[in-house]
C-alpha cells in the first residue's frame, strides 16, 4: 500500500544545504502498524510530514519516491494530493492543544474532512457520522462534546477528538506523529489502546512515530529505528527488542525505564 | 451565562447609542428643513424655535447637526468598509502565500504608509473630484495599507499553527483555509483596528470637509459646518460649539467602545 523508496530530504533555506533524511526505505501493508523510533532530530517527523504530503514545495529538494497505492506523493498534482489527504491519509499530531481551531465548535472540526471529501452527504448525515466517531473514540456524552469549544476540553479529550477527526473518512493510513508525548502516562495508555482498537476494527494501517520504545513495543508489529536521518535497523518487534544488532538500538532499549526489584546487600 | 461588561464598554455603548439614535432621527425627521434659509434668523442665538441657533444663512443648526452627523457617519462607515474589505483581501493573500508578490505589495504598502492618510485622501480626491462618494473611495484607498498590514501579520502568525496544518491535511483548499480557518482567528485584532479606523475616518472626513474638498454644499457635514463656523467664532460661538460637540460625542463613544471591547 505504502512504499517509500530512497527518500532523501534536503533543506535549501540556508546558505549551506542541509540533509535531514538519507535513503529512507519503508514498506507498509494495509492494516499493519509500523513504529518509527529515534531520538529528537533523527528525521522521523520530517519523514512523516513528507509521507503526509505536508512539506512545502519550495526551499527543499526531495529525491526518491513515496508511492501511496501507486501515486507518487512527491510529484503528483496538488489536487490529487488534496484528494488523498483527509480521505485516504490522515495525521494526528503531537500537540492536541494547538491542533484544534479555537474559534469553532468540536463538531464542526470533526466534520471538516467529511465536508470536503463527501459533498454528497446531507448535513444531518454528516452530523450523525461525527457523533458516531466521537462515540467510537470513547468520549462520553458525545452530544455535549460536539457542541463544546476546544478550550473546554482536556488534553486527552482533545487528542481523542483529533483521532475522531482523522478517522472520519476511514483512511487507509493513519500517521500518528508522537500522539502521546504531550499527555500523561495513564492517558497515553488509553490512547494506545484506542489506536489498537481502531486498527483491529477498521484495518487502518498506522505509522506510529515515537521516541518512547515501550509504547512502540505495546502497539507495533514492525519497528524502524532512525538516527541522524538514516535507518539504523528495522525488523519485527521481537527481532528488535530481543536481539538488537546495532549498538544504537541496544542503547535505546537499555534506556527504557524498568521496574526491577533492587537487591539489598 | 451573561458577563458584566466593563465601565468603558458601557459608557461607550451609551454614547454610541445616543449618536446612532440622533443620526437615525436625522434621516426621518428634523425640526426645520436643514437647507431652508431664513434671512431674518441670520446667526440667531439659541432659542426655542432654533435649539442650537442659526448659521450665517439662517439655517437651523440643530437640523443641520442631525443631518451632518448622518453624512459624517455614512462616510466613515463607507470608508472603513471599503478599507477593511480590500485590506483584508490583500493582507490575507500576501500573508498566506508570501513570496515575491508579498514582497512587492508590502514595499508599496510601506511607501503609502509613509504618507498621512489625509494627504493620500487629498491626492485621490484631486484625481476623482470632490463629493460624498468620492470621499469614501479616496479615504478608503488611503485606509487600505494599515488594514492590509494588520491582517497580513495575523495571517503570518496563524498560517503555521497546527490547526491550519490539520485543515490542510483534511484536504482543504487554500481558499478554504484562508477564509474559513484563519480569518475567524483574526477577528479580535481586526475588530479593534476597525474601531480605531472608524474614529480616524470620522476625523479625516471632518478634516477634508473643513478644507473644503470633502462633502460639498448644500450637503451638511460636521467638518463642513466647523469650517464655516470658524469665521463667526467670536460673534456666534454656538455655531462652532454644537457641531464640535456632536463630533466629540461620536468619536469618544467609539473610542471607549473599542477600548472596552479590547479589555474584555
Amino acid at each position: 500500500m505504502l512504499d517509500v523508496i530512497d527518500l532523501n530530504l534536503e533543506f535549501h533555506d540556508h546558505l549551506v544545504p542541509e540533509t535531514v533524511v538519507y535513503d529512507f526505505d519503508l514498506h507498509m501493508d494495509p492494516g499493519q502498524i509500523v513504529g518509527l523510533v529515534g531520538e529528537s532530530g533523527s528525521g522521523k517527523s520530517m519523514t512523516a510530514l513528507a509521507i503526509a504530503g505536508l512539506l512545502s514545495r519550495h526551499d527543499m529538494q526531495k529525491r526518491g519516491q513515496i508511492l501511496f497505492e501507486g501515486t507518487d506523493i512527491l510529484t503528483c498534482r496538488r489536487s490529487e494530493l488534496r484528494d488523498l489527504q483527509g480521505d485516504d491519509i490522515a495525521v494526528i499530531f503531537q500537540e492536541p492543544m494547538t491542533c484544534l481551531n479555537p474559534v469553532y465548535r468540536i463538531g464542526r472540526q470533526v466534520e471538516e474532512a467529511l465536508r470536503i471529501h463527501r459533498r454528497e452527504l446531507s448535513k444531518e448525515q454528516i452530523r450523525q457520522r461525527a457523533l458516531q466517531m466521537l462515540r467510537e473514540v470513547e468520549l462520553e456524552d458525545a452530544e455535549q462534546i460536539y457542541r463544546a469549544y476546544p478550550h473546554q476540553l482536556s488534553g486527552g479529550m482533545r487528542q481523542r477528538v483529533m483521532i475522531a477527526a482523522a478517522m472520519i473518512c476511514d483512511p487507509k493510513l493513519l500517521i500518528a506523529d508522537e500522539p502521546t508525548t504531550a499527555l500523561d502516562v495513564t492517558v497515553q495508555a488509553q490512547i494506545i489502546k484506542l489506536l489498537k482498537k481502531i486498527n483491529a476494527e477498521k484495518n487502518t494501517a498506522i505509522l506510529f512515530i515515537s521516541h518512547d520504545l515501550s509504547l512502540v513495543r505495546q502497539l507495533c508489529q514492525r519497528v524502524v529505528v532512525m538516527q541522524g536521518g538514516r535507518i539504523v535497523e528495522s525488523g519485527t518487534v521481537e527481532e528488535i527488542y530481543e536481539r538488537p544488532c546495532q549498538a544504537y538500538t541496544q542503547k535505546l532499549i537499555a534506556a527504557i525505564p524498568r521496574c526491577e526489584k533492587r537487591r539489598v546487600g | 451565562m451573561k458577563k458584566k461588561r466593563n465601565l468603558k464598554y458601557r459608557i461607550g455603548m451609551i454614547l454610541t447609542g445616543i449618536t446612532v439614535l440622533f443620526v437615525l432621527l436625522g434621516f426621518v425627521w428634523t425640526p426645520c428643513d436643514p437647507e431652508t434659509m431664513d434671512k431674518g434668523a441670520k446667526l440667531a442665538g439659541v432659542s426655542l424655535s432654533h435649539l442650537m441657533g442659526c448659521d450665517q444663512f439662517g439655517r437651523d443648526i440643530f437640523s443641520r447637526v442631525l443631518k451632518g452627523s448622518g453624512t459624517t457617519l455614512l462616510v466613515a462607515l463607507g470608508t472603513v468598509s471599503f478599507g477593511t474589505f480590500f485590506g483584508v483581501l490583500i493582507g490575507a493573500f500576501t500573508g498566506y502565500f508570501g513570496g515575491i508578490v508579498d514582497e512587492i505589495f508590502m514595499r508599496v504598502n510601506d511607501v503609502l504608509f509613509a504618507f498621512p492618510s489625509i494627504l493620500l485622501g487629498l491626492m485621490f480626491i484631486s484625481l476623482l473630484g470632490s463629493g460624498k462618494y468620492n470621499v469614501i473611495i479616496a479615504l478608503g484607498i488611503a485606509f487600505i495599507p494599515s488594514f492590509a498590514r494588520i491582517v497580513r501579520s495575523e495571517f503570518i502568525r496563524c498560517k503555521n499553527m497546527d490547526y491550519v496544518q490539520s485543515a490542510r491535511l483534511a484536504g482543504a483548499r487554500d481558499l478554504r483555509i484562508i477564509f474559513l480557518h484563519i480569518l475567524p482567528n483574526t477577528t479580535t485584532v481586526l475588530v479593534s483596528s476597525i474601531m480605531i479606523g472608524f474614529n480616524n475616518a470620522v476625523l479625516a472626513e471632518a478634516g477634508m470637509s473643513y478644507l473644503g474638498i470633502g462633502v460639498q454644499p448644500p450637503d451638511a457635514s460636521l467638518g463642513r459646518m466647523l469650517s464655516e463656523a470658524q469665521t463667526y467664532l467670536f460673534s456666534s460661538p454656538g455655531y462652532a460649539i454644537f457641531p464640535g460637540l456632536a463630533l466629540i460625542l461620536m468619536v469618544l463613544g467609539f473610542s471607549l467602545l473599542s477600548e472596552g471591547l479590547k479589555e474584555d
